[in-house]
């Protein structure tokens, strides 16, 4: 059994060493803007799969700490002159205290009564985000600078802003991978697995779902912060419970429960947004097709079916 | 061995010619909503009145083919910004129009003045893009919030309506379009009688619409867009409200919108649009050739791009460049004269200027023919409908 589960990490562990040479490949073949809004995306469905698929908490106002860090960073950006890394830190302070108020009601309920908490209160900061005067309703903030990183580097050129925004990436990335493989991680997991148990076992149930709610809060603020300096502007489709959908789905297509998953499931989202909106046919049609045969054909996800085929080859052999 | 000699001079030259004819090529790009809410408002159809413009244009200039690129920004500013930047930066596009939707003009718009090419707002409606967002190489076309306000509030006070009712959007577009064109209405003599604010996406209006027609004010402006628009002039209609005398002004809607609702449930209706097809003879040429092409009349997104990219091929012509100051400079110094911008010029801040209709929905009994929608009630000057260049706070 344990020689499966090695294998099926062992297929992962080699995606990662393949990821990471596409990135230091990518902005030389692909386009860096696009490649930058794939590591936010992936590093916001990352944030939101820890929740899901090692906490088994269905959120479903994910793009609440998204857009939040989005503005925030803009904001702290433009109007204050902020570093932007700073400005970045700023998003995903402001996604934790976000994330705190948010999670701290949310848990107290189980199942689609979760869901739903989350999804209310997530449009409750939508409308403050469409009210608030410095959001600046419709037209969202524009114009945001990138700045200067410490001063020295001119995050304007693409291969620096690129640079900048792969650390956050690999930093946030990072950071989930060692959450969830920590004793944390662990306990959070066997809370998604058995809750009586887990309580039955002497462990503050809620305090551990809490701190997970706010550490993915935190990551989907950093990786709207870091969008938001990449497209230099902030607006309502961050905030959106469409946006809450988009990382469902991204992370669904990817994989729940695994660390590459999102990632993968961003590339193809955010890589029909792009290259199918020249052809000449609706692309949420197209998505939406694909998801439904996703859901039916890898149940698992692409990075799931992945590990399950790996896996059960490993068996057979072993 | 010969053979590969020869073959490889001809793939050279070939080479050679391409990249020759691709320096000398001017390439458009539309971008806009194809798929969502705005579908109609612009949508396919303005990309179909850009290529007519290229074919009436000759399909060259500076010797080089006119090219169109077109894509589907889903509404999403990220998706828009990242399209155009890859437009700019790898495709080489010189010019983008259209631009739906306030947030990703304004975005592209910023991107443009950056990458110094040149783009042409026709769709989005927000004055800030020749305000205090305005660059030098940014264009507003057809109409904005100011023409609208000035356009509907205006105009209509002055032919009767003087006592208005609002039923505003609870956000900041809501605001700003009640708030100009309240300021309309009392120049002109009206007075505002109340408003009350919906919220957005709302379904129901019944209990606003009750208000509004206990009200007794001759005009209920609608200062919301979209589907909110056309939930609210649907359920007028089964309150009997523009059968009952009241009058309903749609401050965001075009015949587009209107097809979509049809003539029972619009009739009465009064909007303000920068072009109506059954106008005069130059309108009508174009409108029939459109709706040849298309099976559909355009409306003044649809012409207002037609138009936009015609006198932006012109002003490339003139320029005998493509190079984005250049060409600027042309654009503002020759007046836009089509069967669009009737005496049009183009302002310092990019804002083009020309006349607006103010115009109301006929009854089902009074259309005479398909897309027999509107009857004319006055024409707006294009120095009041819009902001001069002192007035509109853009600093350049």
């Amino acid at each position: 059994m344990s020689t499966a589960s090695d294998a099926a990490d062992r297929i992962e562990r080699i995606g990662i060493a393949v990821g990471l040479v596409a990135l230091v490949a990518a902005p030389f073949v692909l386009y860096p803007v696009f490649v930058m809004k794939l590591m936010c995306f992936a590093l916001f469905a990352a944030a939101f799969n820890l929740l899901i698929g090692y906490g088994g908490l269905l959120s479903f106002g994910h793009a609440a700490f998204f857009g939040t860090g989005g503005y925030l960073a803009a904001h702290a950006a433009k109007v204050w002159g902020l570093d932007p890394l700073l400005s970045v830190l700023f998003a995903a302070f402001g996604a934790t205290v976000t994330g705190l108020v948010v999670g701290a009601l949310a848990i107290r309920r189980k199942g689609i009564y979760f869901s739903m908490i989350t999804l209310a209160l997530s449009q409750m900061v939508f409308f403050v985000a469409l009210q608030a005067p410095f959001t600046g309703g419709e037209d969202g903030i524009q114009g945001v600078p990138r700045g200067m990183l410490f001063g020295v580097f001119d995050l304007d050129k693409p291969l620096m802003m690129y640079a900048f925004v792969s650390a956050i990436f690999l930093l946030g990335m990072f950071a989930v991978w060692r959450v969830v493989h920590s004793p944390f991680g662990q306990i959070l997991t066997a809370i998604r697995d058995n809750e009586a148990r887990a309580i039955s076992l002497g462990y503050d149930v809620d305090r551990y779902k809490l701190t997970a709610f706010v550490i993915s809060a935190a990551l989907a603020g950093a990786a709207g912060g870091v969008k938001s300096l990449v497209f230099q502007l902030a607006s309502l489709t961050d905030i959106t419970w469409q946006m809450s959908g988009e990382v469902v789905l991204i992370t669904l297509l990817g994989g729940i429960g695994t660390l590459l998953g999102p990632v993968v499931g961003a590339i193809i989202v955010v890589a029909m947004q792009n290259y199918l909106a020249t052809v000449n046919f609706p692309v949420p049609v197209i998505t939406g097709i694909i998801f439904v045969v996703c859901v039916l054909l890898f149940r698992r996800g692409i990075v799931g079916e992945l590990r399950h085929w790996a896996s059960r080859r490993a068996s057979h052999e072993g | 061995m010969k053979r590969h000699v020869l073959t490889l001079a001809m793939a050279s030259s070939v080479a050679l010619a391409s990249v020759a004819g691709a320096s000398a090529q001017v390439k458009i790009g539309i971008l806009n909503d194809q798929s969502g809410v705005y579908a109609d408002f612009g949508g396919k159809w303005s990309v179909e009145a850009a290529k007519m413009a290229i074919e009436d244009f000759g399909g060259s200039v500076l010797n080089g083919k006119i090219e169109l690129v077109t894509a589907d920004h889903q509404n999403k500013p990220d998706v828009g910004s990242n399209i155009a930047r890859q437009w700019y930066d790898v495709d080489g596009v010189d010019m983008i129009a259209e631009l739906t939707t306030s947030s990703v003009a304004l975005a592209v718009q910023e991107l443009t003045k950056q990458k110094k090419k040149i783009n042409i707002v026709v769709g989005a409606a927000t004055s800030r893009l020749t305000g205090d967002m305005c660059t030098p190489y940014g264009f507003h076309w057809a109409y904005d919030t100011r023409a609208l306000a000035v356009g509907t509030g205006g105009a209509l006070t002055k032919s009767g309506g003087d006592s208005w009712f609002f039923l505003t959007a609870d956000y900041a577009f809501g605001y700003q379009l009640e708030e100009d064109t309240a300021k309309a209405v009392k120049d002109n003599g009206g007075k505002v009688l109340g408003a009350v604010k919906h919220p957005l996406n709302n379904a129901d209006f019944s209990s606003f619409l009750l208000q509004a027609q206990t009200s007794k004010a001759k005009v209920i402006g609608l200062a919301n867009a979209g589907l909110d628009t056309t939930n609210t002039i649907k359920q007028a209609a089964d309150f009997g409200i523009t059968t009952g005398g009241q009058k309903l002004a749609g401050l965001l809607t075009t015949l587009a919108e209107v097809h979509g609702l049809g003539l029972k449930a619009a009739q009465g209706l009064v909007v303000t649009e920068g072009y109506y097809w059954d106008l005069d003879d130059q309108s009508r040429e174009f409108g029939e050739r459109f709706l040849k092409r298309t099976g559909r009349m355009p409306n003044m997104v649809h012409a207002g791009t037609y138009s936009g990219v015609m006198h932006y091929l012109k002003a490339v012509k003139a320029a005998g460049t493509k190079d984005a100051d250049a060409v600027a400079k042309k654009m503002k110094e020759t007046a836009v004269d089509d069967f669009f911008g009737k005496g049009g010029k183009v302002l310092a801040n990019g804002r083009m200027v020309h006349e607006m209709y103010l115009l109301e929905v006929k009854t089902p009994a009074e259309s005479k023919k398909p897309w027999d929608y509107y009857k004319l009630i006055s024409k707006i000057p294009g120095e009041q409908a819009f902001f001069t260049l002192e007035q509109s706070g853009c600093k350049l």
